[in-house]
């Protein structure tokens, strides 16, 4: 069980802030999620024709330079990154493919945690007050970002479990529930071209979009496809993009609670995570109708 | 809800079988005669109390007494000391028993006043604990229970804060051994007016309940739940998680995550006084496997022995005491023993066993109200054959013996104090148990799934 | 007028604060601040206080509350006045899921709406919406009253015992065993003297009752399905 936040900002003048709000709705789900804690914020577009990643290695002090002078040398391509935590985004002027394949034949353990053009994904181990303050998320500018609290149920607590799960390209999961079907369904997943690093039910519902889209749904259409085929109690927040989709299985027990002022639109498990934004006391509040999706773009 | 049903009668002993027709492993007596059942009721058979069925179990596990290596203490002379305090994480005021050995929760309604005022003052002659029930707590429990735990579920049945504050702890049951994933039943016979009233009722009706708790789902929201009933009893009280034994090194994992004090994980084993037959013998793991899980998950989290174990379901003599308190567990509750001691199956009005199609030894009939010995009854004609101080004896001497045997396995074992007693004295007899238990099988070094030979 | 700040004192500060209150007290109105989401407030009171909370609450306020007013300026989160015992708890915006859940007396008024799961397992508590409620409210409510202005959500009423229940607007769908009642003059009365116990403006006149059909009280095969 968990906590999951989502911030979508209406007026890029709150843009340099996004992280220091995040910071703090993290910080206020800690108790429901002690164990882990990641996030997905969108910043920085990538210039066209190049595609950014996020990567993780446990060592302390991997060679990222290293990396990337490789990497540019090899496919004469420009290269660039920033260290942030454990984790270092890759921003690379070659195709999405190229960066994949390069990577898991010269680098094969270091793990992709996001790719899009303006994801940035970040989760480790830890308290989230620890996790967030290791991130430096505090000094992250971007435009909406996703964040999640673990309290592990079923599978172990490592950053591999951690959520957000990054589904495809610039698109993430967050999680609070605790699924029923998911082994027959990551199985079923498997056989059609998913492949899974955990035994997490979430990673599961992420690879479940991931395969929905892929077939060609929307998102709208993969979000009302899982509430009749995903089993269990769950909310989910997905980002995308350009915004971000909240939906609620149809018995709808696990909270969630949306607010939304002329500024921002922020999603929270606890209204806690929400009551210190910017204009919170007067904001909309109201809390999604069971199987019911409800997404925001930006335009 | 259904009506009460009949037993399916016993399976013929061999000598009933003289001609040596070929009998059916599949489809035996009790199997035909439950088919019949349902072909003529069209529901499932309800009944009381636990799993009859053969299960590995503490039968199964050993001790290793003191030869030349290990030294036992003398009996009575050389103390072996019994207590065991309940609740030191997080509550001002924790609990100290004297034995480790506590009363299970089992409501007023399901079983009578004199049954649960007779395992009161037992308890307090013992220096023990009762539990309140699914309906909520009755003067008569609170008067002859020095230490009264106050059982928080899903019903909310009879839900008082003031009793709640009268008492010593709070337990919040999410489930139990007999039906992990069931909420209570109750039939129509002894939804009494009293019961009504105490329910807020109608007489008589079989009373439906839920199964999850009205306003929290999972452990993240548990944690504000625990918070809230700190907060309305001002910290004082130790607050136990009990959960029926299934996914055991999860759930533990989280109640303490939730901010447990303590956790009680109740085995497949674990009695009710009304639930279905298919709920009870089909759902959740038995006793053994679980108290390992439960330990291992508290020992991972560092929180053994800071979190308390009580572990229950099946637990029947001094022995169980010690292999469960050797596999780590802190106390043990007793549920479907405290009521044999009562007089549940005791060899007395037989007529009235037979009437139930039942016989002493063989009845599981709690949810009928028709208890002949007046333990699991409302009805005060039944209730009267059971004579609360005469009852309170048995089951004080039946804890005693219990807390004795328990001491003489520990002595034996050169144990001054049952809590030194660990899973390296205990052999297992076979391999289920082995694996179960994490202990060797007897003779070897071997514990199925965890290499060695 | 006591204020407090809530941010300041502390949840638990302000809990014990109010038990230690003598039962005579003279200490009886309050007025606490910046709640900001905070749960557990202000609940196992037992002393006729009148509270005022400015803000938003979090889970469980007013929690198994007796004899107190409770007022909150702002929107409530989930268990919103549960087991409620006696007192009065007034929500003046919106309120989550399992508003009142299993409350056994006194009132808990809810000027916007509330969610899903309003008045679970109620055992007494009259209860009061001057918006609409969510899905799965009612469910096994055993005794009291809810009183919808608006709409009520799927499934309303599911499994409900003696409690009666009234809608001014539409009902999604009735839940196992909830059927609608007819609404006599008595029923009007009634309904008449609990809006104005809560200071809810409505007219009698366009409400529905609904209420058990008492089909599932003792079970009968023919309605297994329904289980």
């Amino acid at each position: 069980m968990c906590g999951i936040v989502g911030l979508f900002l209406k007026s890029s003048a709150l843009e340099p802030t996004l992280g220091k709000h995040l910071s703090a709705m993290l910080s206020a789900l800690s108790d429901r999620g002690p164990d882990s804690a990641g996030f997905a914020i969108y910043r920085n577009p990538a210039p066209r024709g190049s595609i950014k990643l996020t990567l993780f290695h446990p060592e302390a002090d991997y060679g990222w330079d290293h990396l990337v002078r490789e990497l540019s040398e090899e496919t004469g391509t420009s290269v660039r990154g920033e260290p942030r935590g454990s984790h270092f985004v890759l921003t690379a002027a070659m195709p999405v493919e190229t960066a994949r394949h390069w990577l898991s034949h010269h680098r094969p353990d270091v793990r992709i945690m996001g790719v899009g053009d303006c994801i940035e994904l970040y989760k480790e181990k830890g308290n989230p007050r620890d996790v967030v303050r290791r991130f430096r998320l505090n000094e992250l500018a971007g435009s909406h970002a996703l964040g999640h609290t673990r309290m592990a149920t079923e599978s172990a607590v490592t950053t591999q479990h951690s959520h957000p799960f990054s589904t495809g390209l610039d698109l993430c999961l967050v999680h609070n529930g605790s699924l029923s079907n998911h082994n027959r369904m990551r199985q079923w997943l498997g056989r059609h071209g998913i492949d899974f690093q955990t035994d997490n039910d979430t990673e599961v519902a992420a690879g479940y979009f991931t395969h929905l889209l892929g077939e060609g749904a929307t998102l709208e259409e993969a979000l009302k496809s899982g509430i009749s085929d995903l089993d269990g109690f769950y909310t989910f927040a997905i980002g995308t993009k350009d915004g971000f989709a909240v939906v609620r299985d149809p018995i709808a027990c696990k909270p969630a609670v949306l607010a939304e002022t002329d500024e921002w639109v922020a999603m929270a498990s606890e209204y806690r995570a929400i009551a210190h934004l910017p204009g919170a006391e007067r904001s909309r509040l109201w809390e999604p109708s069971p199987a019911t999706v409800y997404s925001w773009k930006k335009h | 809800m259904p009506r009460s049903t009949k037993t399916t009668p016993a399976a013929p002993s061999p000598a009933a079988n003289p001609r040596g027709h070929r009998e059916h492993a599949s489809f035996p007596p009790v199997v035909v005669a439950e088919i019949q059942r349902a072909a003529r009721e069209g529901i499932y058979d309800i009944r009381g109390l636990g799993a009859k069925r053969r299960l590995p179990s503490f039968d199964d596990l050993i001790f290793l007494g003191a030869s030349i290596s290990r030294y036992p203490l003398e009996g009575y002379r050389e103390r072996c000391a019994t207590n065991v305090t309940i609740g030191s994480r997080f509550a001002k005021k924790p609990i100290e028993l004297k034995i480790p050995i506590t009363i299970a929760g089992m409501s007023f309604g399901s079983l009578s006043a004199n049954a649960k005022e007779a395992l009161g003052r037992a308890a307090s002659e013992m220096g023990t604990s009762t539990t309140t029930g699914d309906g909520g707590m009755t003067e008569e429990e609170r008067r002859s229970s020095t230490t009264l735990v106050y059982q928080v579920l899903p019903s909310r049945y009879g839900h008082d804060p003031d009793h709640m504050r009268r008492c010593e702890a709070i337990e919040v049951v999410v489930g139990q051994g007999a039906k992990p994933g069931g909420g209570g039943m109750l039939l129509g016979l002894k939804v009494t007016e009293r019961v009504a009233g105490m329910r807020t009722l109608p007489v008589g009706i079989d009373q439906r309940s839920a199964c999850r708790h009205p306003d929290w789902t999972g452990p993240d929201d548990l944690e504000i739940k625990i918070a809230e009933l700190r907060e309305v009893t001002d910290w004082e009280k130790p607050i136990y998680v009990k959960v029926g034994a299934t996914r055991v090194k999860y759930d533990v994992a989280l109640a303490v995550k939730s901010g447990a004090d303590a956790v009680v994980v109740d085995g497949m084993q674990g009695g009710t006084g009304a639930t279905q037959e298919v709920f009870i013998e089909h759902v959740g793991i038995p006793t053994l496997p679980a108290v390992r899980q439960a330990v291992e998950a508290l020992q991972e989290l560092d929180m053994h022995r800071k979190v308390q174990l009580i572990v229950s379901g099946g637990i029947r003599n001094g022995a169980d005491v010690a292999k469960a308190l050797a596999l780590g567990a802190d106390a043990v509750s007793i549920g479907t023993a405290a009521l044999i001691a009562l007089n549940c199956n005791a060899p007395l009005f037989l007529e009235d066993y037979a009437k139930l199609e039942t016989a002493p030894g063989y009845c599981h009939h709690c949810q009928t109200g028709r208890c002949p010995v007046g333990v699991t009854t409302q009805d005060p004609k039944l209730e009267a054959r059971l004579d609360p101080s005469l009852a309170a004896q048995r089951v004080r001497n039946y804890l005693s013996t219990m807390v004795l045997e328990a001491q003489t396995l520990a002595r034996a074992c050169g144990k001054s104090h049952l809590h030194n007693l660990e899973p390296e004295d205990l052999a297992a007899l076979t391999i289920e148990a082995a694996a179960m238990a994490g202990v060797p099988l007897a003779g070897t070094d071997w514990i199925p799934g965890r290499g060695g030979a | 007028m006591i204020e407090v700040d809530i941010e300041s004192l502390g949840v638990r500060g302000l809990n014990e604060r109010f038990h230690r209150l003598p039962p005579d007290t003279n200490e009886r109105a309050w007025k606490l601040t910046n709640p900001k989401g905070a749960h557990a407030l202000a609940v196992g009171l037992d002393r006729p206080l009148t509270i005022e909370i400015d803000g938003h609450v979090g889970y469980y306020c007013g929690g198994m509350n007796k004899q107190a007013e409770i007022t909150i300026n702002g929107h409530a989160g989930p268990g919103l006045a549960e087991n409620i015992m006696s007192g009065v708890v007034r929500v003046k915006g919106n309120a989550s899921q399992s508003a009142a859940a299993s409350g056994r007396g006194g009132l808990v008024v809810i000027e916007g709406d509330a969610s899903s799961r309003c008045g679970i397992s109620m055992k007494g508590v009259n209860i009061v919406v001057g918006g609409s409620v969510g899905h799965m409210s009612a469910f096994m409510a055993q005794a009291g009253h809810l009183v919808v202005c608006g709409d009520a959500g799927s499934h309303l009423g599911d499994s409900i015992y003696e409690a009666v229940i009234y809608v001014g607007g539409d009902v999604a769908s009735l839940g196992s065993d909830c059927i609608e009642k007819p609404m006599t003059e008595k029923h009007r009365a009634k309904l008449k003297r609990i809006l104005a116990a809560a200071g809810v403006s409505a007219s009698p006149e366009r409400f529905r009752r609904f209420g058990s059909a008492r089909q599932l009280y003792n079970f009968k095969v023919d309605h297994a399905a329904q289980y």
